[in-house]
């Protein structure tokens, strides 16, 4: 296999990889919303079955969670999982972080001063106005970095998707190296990963910057 | 009669905290309420403004009733699609400000007028610019909250409750939080709204301030009014033993 052979083939991994980072942010900062405030909610039972939730998905392992999301339908309900790889896939990764997220977003919230929530309130703000306008700005700044890691996180995390042969970056080089009997594709992967974190950590310091007009 | 509040109860789990309290404000008189800490001054203030429920009695803005007792029953509130126009009524000024940090001091003062009262930006904007320019604060306008004094703070939060052109506006203890020095440039911008005959409520610690200041001096002890009226009697001839014992304490 040429060097270029190589590069097009694991070129095209990194794209899946790439897909599965940003399907899985765009699915999981909104979703980890809606379970914090489902974990915040006044119905008891409905916030103590989404803590149990949130506690088993923090407490498992992502690799077994995502075998769990694509074997599960088979073995549970006997249904036929052809061509159901990448969705489970996107499924597990969006739950465990959007999981991740809800615990900081709700840590966020928790952490605004109720004076916030006063103020507003004298003002005559509605709810959702108080939370979207006053509250949310400022607990997004406060979690930044704490979202900045789990982003880095994820961009690793991503290899985990070879547990369901799923042909990204991470699969690709080890094949590739056990078949050509190359150190070349670990390099070439080790790169990509380092590459694609710098990139990400660019961002988020971008966008930590933007708020910095400010502090509480 | 702007606000009239009749035998208020208050109670947090089993600590009784107001017990039968009536507070009648007339427009464009200023009252007082002096006492100790933990005598249900900050409480009362909060029934008021409805940041916390009353557990007896009965509250009016402007003839409106807002919430009443039933005999033998729990308080009863009006439904709270009602509520946005009562909050048009008055307006509370925090001890600690509670500006918004990621808003300028324009937009603190500019965005409820124009997100909930629904008015017109420009006009907001240059009422916005008369107001700082009032409080002193005109070449602020732009500056973040962080970038202030905390005398600058609660001037700004003055203004932020005026641009909603309250009937009433109280204060719960609006220099504590200061140093010193900075509680001047706040009280005397209070005593400007005296004379301009704004409706004021004020919970204060600042003595000679409430003798000067306002039309009626409310002594809260231990959840009840223990005594009321006019401020040179109040504080130069007070009625009661225990109000006599607690201006000692302030030197008076
Ligand atoms: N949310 C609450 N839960 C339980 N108890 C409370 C609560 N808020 C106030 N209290 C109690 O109610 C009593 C009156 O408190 P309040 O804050 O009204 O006093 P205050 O006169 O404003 O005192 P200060 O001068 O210190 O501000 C106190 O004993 C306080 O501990
Ligand atoms: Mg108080």
């Amino acid at each position: 296999m040429s060097l270029t052979t190589m590069l097009t083939t694991m070129g095209a991994g990194m794209l899946r990889t790439i897909g599965i980072f940003v399907l899985t942010l765009a699915g999981s900062l909104p979703l980890g919303m809606v379970i914090m405030f489902g974990r915040k909610s006044k119905h008891k039972i409905l916030s103590t079955v989404v803590k149990a939730f949130i506690s088993i998905i923090r407490g498992t392992p992502l690799m077994l969670q995502l075998l769990v999301w694509y074997f599960g339908p088979y073995y549970l309900f006997g249904w036929s999982i052809k061509g159901y790889r990448f969705p489970a896939i996107i499924i597990g990764f969006v739950v465990n972080y959007a999981c991740y997220f809800a615990e900081i977003y709700r840590g966020g919230i928790e952490s605004m001063d109720r004076g916030q929530y006063e103020a507003a309130e004298i003002l005559g703000y509605s709810r959702s106005q108080t939370f979207f306008l006053i509250i949310l700005p400022q607990v997004i700044k406060t979690i930044l970095p704490s979202i900045t890691n789990e982003v880095i996180t994820l961009v690793k995390d991503t290899s985990l998707a070879f547990t369901l042969a799923y042909q990204e970056v991470f699969s690709l080089a080890k094949q590739i190296s056990a078949s050509e009997t190359s150190f070349t594709p670990f390099v070439v992967a080790g790169i990509f990963y380092f590459v694609a974190n710098y990139v990400v950590a660019y961002i988020m310091d971008r966008i930590e910057k933007s708020m910095s007009f400010y502090t509480t | 009669m702007i606000l009239e509040m009749k035998n208020i109860e208050k109670h947090f789990e089993d600590c009784e905290v107001l017990h039968d309290i009536s507070l009648c404000v007339d427009s464009g008189e200023v009252v007082s309420i002096i006492g100790r800490s933990g005598s249900g001054k900050s409480t009362l203030l909060r029934c008021a403004t409805f940041l916390e429920k009353i557990d007896g009695g009965s509250i009016c803005y402007k003839g409106e009733t807002v919430a009443h007792t039933p005999e033998g029953e729990r308080p009863v509130y009006i439904p709270k699609k009602d509520m946005g126009k009562v909050k048009n009524y008055f307006g509370l000024v925090f001890q600690n400000f509670n500006l918004f940090p990621h808003y300028s001091v324009l937009k603190n003062v500019c965005d409820a007028p124009v997100r909930v009262q629904k008015r017109d930006i420009g006009e907001v904007r240059e009422e916005a610019m008369r107001l700082l320019d009032k409080m002193g604060l005109a070449d602020k306008a732009d500056a973040y909250p962080f970038q202030l004094s905390g005398g600058q703070k609660q001037r700004v939060a003055i203004a932020r409750a005026l641009a909603l052109n309250p009937d009433i506006l109280f204060f719960d203890e609006p220099t504590s939080a200061l140093d010193p020095e900075l509680t001047g440039e706040v009280l005397k911008i209070i005593r400007q709204l005296a004379k301009e005959k704004m409706t004021m409520v004020i919970v204060t610690h600042e003595m000679n301030f409430a003798r000067a200041v306002s039309n009626r001096v409310i002594f809260m002890d231990g959840g009840y009014i223990v005594e009321e009226g006019d401020p040179e009697e109040v504080f130069g001839n007070p009625k009661q033993e225990r109000t006599r014992q607690f201006l000692a304490g302030y030197g008076e």
